[in-house]
């Protein structure tokens, strides 16, 4: 194996462009988890989301390094790699963009090399290889503030000596030390000066020399590792103890969705006070009523009705991106792993299976961390099974309507909470059960060797926490502003035509009403009525918008106009058709992004509509047995 | 004291203990990946802790704390340096 890697053809192109000053992009490069991402927002001010474990960038991004000041260079994030050699999809990714092979993708004109000054010895095999590429290059030696405080040290001048480029001591996440970028840019754009002349760096023919060459680096430059891992060994003893890691895991699942629930409910009633105030004081400020009536019914109606649910989802965007950004996923990835195995995965598919219940599409765009093939394209499949924060709308909603607040195991846990829980658990089962089936059948291969590096504890900081925040509210706020408020202004307009007589129809002789009634015998069975079935077309583009097609058709219709939209579920739905809503909420593919990225992960149409086809068949199956058991028993 | 090499291989190597690296016996993709990773020859490796379920173990190798299940583990033989009369053996 050729550790370094072949010289890239476009290198000697770049190299050329450079001695004209025409420098465009710079390329972040480092091992996984070294706090590129990080550096990456700090210098172009973009949101790119950033966690704890190794893995988190799996494509490349771009931005204007306008943290700099420098909007007229790019800087190109890519994913963490080890050597110039790939073992896994992200890994290409960032070793074809460095050699100028991406296509879509600037060529990066420049590197900046980010080590994580913690573990430095390991870190500097990828030096080897990198600055043989003959690109100028800055060594960045990440997370200096945490090295000198647990008593580690480094000579940087005799390091810039040894490698041949300039070294810069920073802290991507205080964002001390950027300084050294900005003049690394300017040097390279001045054309003044050039890098310094490479050092002879040795050929290095495999990572066992590349590894000795490291090492004696790093003595030569009087590298001490920090002695101190900080609370790390501690809060392992307990997180991962035998009887205490397991329970521990169960309790923050469990105490993430209380939170969720109990703190997002009343939010979510404080927000609809609200909106409804603003949405009236609205409709009364326009003159003509037919205007009032399209804003109110044909607009406001369906998008308030799934806005109100922002609070719950920023929370658990909070919650998973503190599971994410502490490091404790990567633990929870391990103690997890024997349930895995079970199933013919390891644990590493845990992660994407794990933030998959923020949302699938990055979840499974993170499948390419994963090694095997078939271990990658069975856990692209599942991960639609977890129950993603598109779902919580709708969950929200049928368990406000329909079950009870009451206490259970003392003061601790809800009953709603619990079946919210439930809910969750049975979308994590349907996943496992499918896994196991798909890595028994079609998808059989030898396990892949399972290794997972444990990150050390970090506090999530404030601000990469509010930048996720911002950047998910946002997504949210935009679906809801766009798509959803398209779908329901649709279906209000085809709920009052066709006109007769400059009348406007009812709502069961409107188009939309004749529409719900024929497919009604269908969903009949399963407890629904014709406008959850409406909700259910139009869901299939994403699922929370059946909360805005309930919202604009209950709101339409005279009978339950003046109640709120959990009120006129409970006078038009038996408890065992909102079961079955659920449960077929649990189980049923819509979200056309989700079939979009699929598509694109597996280079197929077969598997997005295998995958539409088998879980819309068993959320078919699931609810109809839901509704027929419930209905017996009541 | 003298001491006594005794070879072994990693999945053997006792919670707390330590062992040198001599070779690793896997498919020549996983050997690269574990390699950058810090599993090189002559380089001690210390068997951190087993997961809640008895595997994988993590292993402390360069500073970096690495996972591996017993069926990756058992491939990578090690010598563990042992001042005789201590029971770290298996």
């Amino acid at each position: 194996m050729n550790c370094c890697g072949p010289e890239g053809v476009g290198v000697l192109d770049r190299v050329e462009r450079r001695a004209g000053g025409r420098i465009s992009a710079l390329a972040l490069v480092g091992p996984p988890n070294s706090g590129k991402s990080t550096l990456f927002n700090r210098l172009t001010g973009l949101r790119q989301k950033v966690a704890n474990y190794p893995g988190v960038t799996v494509e490349q991004r771009s931005g204007k390094m306008r943290g700099i000041g420098r909007n007229d260079l790019t800087l190109i994030d890519l994913p963490g790699i080890h050597s110039l050699t790939s073992y896994s999809e992200d890994a290409k990714v960032a070793i074809d963009v460095l050699h100028g092979r991406m296509q879509g993708a600037q060529t990066p004109d420049a590197v900046l090399l980010v080590l994580d000054a913690l573990q430095l010895n390991r870190q500097l095999m990828l030096a080897g290889p990198v600055l043989a590429l003959g690109l100028p290059t800055l060594v960045l030696l990440n997370m200096s503030d945490l090295m000198q405080s647990r008593g580690g040290e480094i000579d940087p001048l005799a390091l810039a000596r040894e490698l041949g480029a300039p070294v810069a001591l920073i802290s991507a996440s205080k964002g001390t030390g950027l300084e050294a970028v900005a003049s690394f840019a300017a040097r390279l754009t001045g054309g003044a000066g050039e890098q310094a002349q490479a050092a002879q760096l040795p050929v290095l023919q495999n990572p066992a020399s590349c590894r000795q060459w490291a090492a004696q680096v790093s003595s030569r430059t009087k590298y001490k590792a920090p002695h101190s891992r900080g609370w790390t060994p501690k809060l392992d003893n307990l997180l991962l103890h035998k009887i205490w890691g397991p329970l521990i895991f169960l309790v923050v699942v469990a105490g993430v969705f209380q939170v969720v629930f109990s703190a997002g409910l009343p939010l979510s009633d404080w927000m609809t006070a609200v909106l409804t105030r603003w949405g009236a004081a609205a409709a009364q400020s326009v003159p003509y009523p037919w205007l009032q009536l399209l804003l109110r019914d044909g607009i406001w109606n369906g998008v308030q009705a799934v806005l109100v649910f922002l609070p719950q989802i920023l929370l658990l965007f909070l919650l998973i991106g503190v599971l994410e950004d502490s490091g404790y996923l990567a633990r929870a990835a391990l103690i997890a792993d024997r349930v895995m195995r079970s199933i013919g995965l390891n644990g590493k598919a845990f992660i994407p299976l794990l933030s998959a219940y923020a949302c699938a599409v990055p979840a499974i765009m993170a499948t390419r961390t994963i090694e095997n093939k078939r271990d990658r394209m069975a856990t692209i499949l599942v991960a639609p099974f977890m129950t993603c924060s598109a779902r919580l709308p709708i969950y929200t909603l049928m368990i406000a309507a329909f079950i009870p607040n009451r206490r259970i195991l003392g003061n601790f846990f809800g009953l709603r909470a619990a079946v919210m829980l439930s809910l969750y658990l049975l979308g994590f089962l349907a996943a496992l059960a499918t896994a196991r089936l798909l890595k028994s059948s079609i998808l059989k291969a030898n396990s892949a060797p399972f290794i997972l590096e444990l990150p050390q504890y970090r506090w999530p900081t404030l601000r990469s926490m509010g930048l996720r925040l911002l950047d998910r509210g946002s997504v949210f706020v935009k679906q809801t502003g766009t798509v959803i408020l398209a779908v329901t202004f649709i279906l209000w307009v085809l709920s009052i035509l066709p006109f007769h007589h400059g009348a406007a129809s009812s709502l069961t002789e409107s188009v939309i009403g004749r529409l719900g009634h024929s497919i009604e015998p269908l969903i009949r069975p399963l407890g629904f009525n014709w406008k959850i079935g409406i909700g259910l077309l139009s869901s299939i583009i994403a699922r929370e918008v059946i909360v805005g097609t309930l919202g604009t058709l209950y709101g339409a219709d005279p009978a339950t106009q003046s109640l709120t939209l959990q009120s006129a579920l409970r006078h038009d739905m038996t408890l065992g058709g909102a079961v079955a809503l659920v449960v077929f909420f649990a189980f049923a593919m819509q979200c056309t992004s989700t079939l979009a990225v699929v598509r694109r992960e597996t280079n197929s149409w077969r598997w997005p509509l295998a995958q539409f086809l088998y879980m819309s068949v068993l959320a078919y199956g699931a609810a109809l047995a839901a509704n027929q058991i419930l209905s017996h028993i009541h | 004291m003298p001491l006594t090499r005794q070879s072994t291989v990693l999945s053997e190597l006792r919670v707390g203990s330590c062992a040198t690296l001599s070779a690793i016996d896997l498919p020549e993709e996983v050997r690269g990946q574990l390699m950058h990773l810090g599993f090189v020859p002559e380089t001690r490796v210390l068997a951190l802790r087993r997961a809640p379920a008895g595997d994988p173990t993590v292993y402390c190798v360069d500073g970096a704390e690495i996972a591996l299940r017993r069926e990756t583990a058992q491939h990578i033989s090690v010598h563990s340096v042992l001042a005789p009369g201590s029971q770290g053996e298996r």
